[in-house]
């Protein structure tokens, strides 16, 4: 036990180092040039951050989804693309290791992960399919060698050029329903992408997320045995809108430290004077209680549910509205605080060149709406509440 | 009961066969009932067999064949098996 303590006190401080020291520092020019924070990544490499959530005995860090979800809290305080190219590939990390058989290929790639410490990137939107991850359209085909392949056009791949390996759903078979879908994860090597547009964007700007076409041929095995539709449930969906929380709850807080900065400043300029700023920053900081209560409470939710035996209730309606509500309350209120750090700050905070600049917090914190329509979970959770009896 | 429990599907499954075509063990998930779809299907049997379905109950594998709603309303009411 302690010795887990320790790993995961490790490897926050050595997060938090890497944030501070390298993400911070860049993070102006990987939003300006829309360029990838591969120094930040290659730094997280270093640490051996990328497979921290892999099992010990697999050569990995071992460390607690808790741990992980701070990791991303501390990245997206200092830089919010690279918080995100790290959630996104714990995300995959996680999922795998939450489904795996033993014995499997999975399981000898998770050590491969650990060794070469390799990037994952997912296809899981697909162009047709309305934004539902729900459904493919692509499927797992056999090729003429006795594997299997796929072609999927793929609207936005996160930093796809620059992964390794890439986590796509798909349908299980040429025949299969749209629903019925599995998980396949092939390598560089296997994998072919074709871009089909560009990534200038208002947020996010570092993540690279154009859109492609992708094909892969691989071995069968490279297909993971739990249905899509589980593992979504269980963790995928779960887990992408907890880390995703903590990243929007980081870039929240940086905002509000630096409206809090300005307040500061403007009340030793004028000591005992009243100052309208410093109210305005008391509105944005009720706000903020909000969003880190809600955060903190779908991670204890998720961490309760995941300790139970079979985790039968991550797969109830109940938990599936749970989870939709935090990813459209963190999305939004992180947005709205960022704004209200703007209102504290003004000019000073809509230059791009002040230490209380926020314009780049707004403009990341804008794009959780969009990751999963908040307007199509609405839709869903419609659905889901007129059948759910404790929400 | 199971006729019952075919027609709710039949009529709010939306699946691209006909519900006779399909055995009781079938998933239906994979003959294509949409998440969407099956909340209809919940609200429909929920009207049809007067019960409510609490929220243990509600989750994919308790709706995913014809059997498994089956054994869930014989659960939520006993005489309904007899």
């Amino acid at each position: 036990m302690t010795i887990e303590v320790d790993r995961d006190q490790a490897l926050l401080a050595s997060v938090r180092t890497v944030a501070r020291e390298i993400a911070g520092p860049n993070a102006d020019d990987v939003d300006r040039s829309a360029r990838f924070p591969v120094e930040t990544i290659d730094a997280l490499r270093e640490e051996r951050a990328l497979s921290a959530f892999v099992p010990a005995e697999l050569g990995g860090g071992g460390v607690s989804f808790e741990t992980l979800a701070q990791c991303c809290f501390e990245l997206g305080h200092h830089c919010a693309a690279s918080a995100m190219v790290f959630a996104m590939h714990q995300i995959q990390v996680v999922t795998i290791v939450r489904h795996l058989d033993s014995g499997s290929w999975f399981e000898r790639y998770l050590g491969e992960l650990a060794a070469e410490q390799r990037l994952i990137a997912s296809v899981t939107s697909e162009v047709g399919t309305g934004g539902d991850m729900g459904r493919s359209i692509a499927a797992v085909t056999p090729a003429d060698d006795g594997g299997s392949s796929f072609e999927k056009q793929a609207p936005t791949v996160s930093y796809g050029e620059y992964a390794d390996d890439l986590f796509t759903t798909l349908r299980r078979s040429p025949e299969a329903e749209p629903g019925d879908q599995v998980v396949a994860l092939t390598r560089r090597g296997q994998n072919e992408l074709k871009a089909t547009g560009t990534w200038d964007v208002l947020g996010m700007r570092g993540t690279c997320s154009p859109g492609y076409v992708v094909r892969s041929t691989f071995p069968g095995e490279q297909v993971l045995g739990t249905p899509f539709s589980r593992v979504a449930a269980e963790s995928m969906v779960p887990v992408s809108h907890i880390l995703w929380s903590h990243l929007w709850l980081g870039i929240a807080e940086d905002a509000f430290d630096r409206a809090r900065a300005f307040a500061r400043a403007a009340a030793k300029r004028k000591p005992g004077e009243p100052l309208p700023v410093a109210q305005r920053l008391s509105r944005v900081m009720s706000e903020l209680s909000l969003l880190r209560a809600e955060v903190d409470s779908a991670l204890r939710y998720f961490l309760v549910a995941s300790a139970e035996p079979g985790r039968e209730r991550l797969s109830t309606l109940a938990a599936a509205l749970r989870f939709n509500n935090l990813k459209i309350a963190a999305s939004e209120h992180a947005a709205d605080i960022c704004r209200g750090a703007l209102d504290v700050s003004g000019i000073m905070g809509f230059k791009n060149d002040t230490p209380f600049s926020v314009g780049r917090h707004l403009r990341d914190a804008m794009s959780g709406a969009l990751m999963i329509a908040n307007e199509r979970i609405h839709e869903t959770n419609a659905g889901l509440l007129l059948i759910a009896k404790e929400v | 009961m199971n006729d019952r429990i075919r027609q709710a599907i039949q009529d709010h499954a939306r699946l691209p066969v006909d519900v006779a075509t399909l055995a009781d063990d079938q998933d239906l998930y994979t003959a294509g009932m949409t998440s969407h779809a099956s909340v209809n299907v919940m609200l429909a049997l929920e009207d049809a067999f007067d019960i409510e379905f609490p929220d243990r109950m509600l989750k994919r594998s308790v709706f995913e064949s014809i059997a498994a709603i089956s054994a869930a309303l014989t659960e939520l009411q006993p005489e309904l098996a007899a």
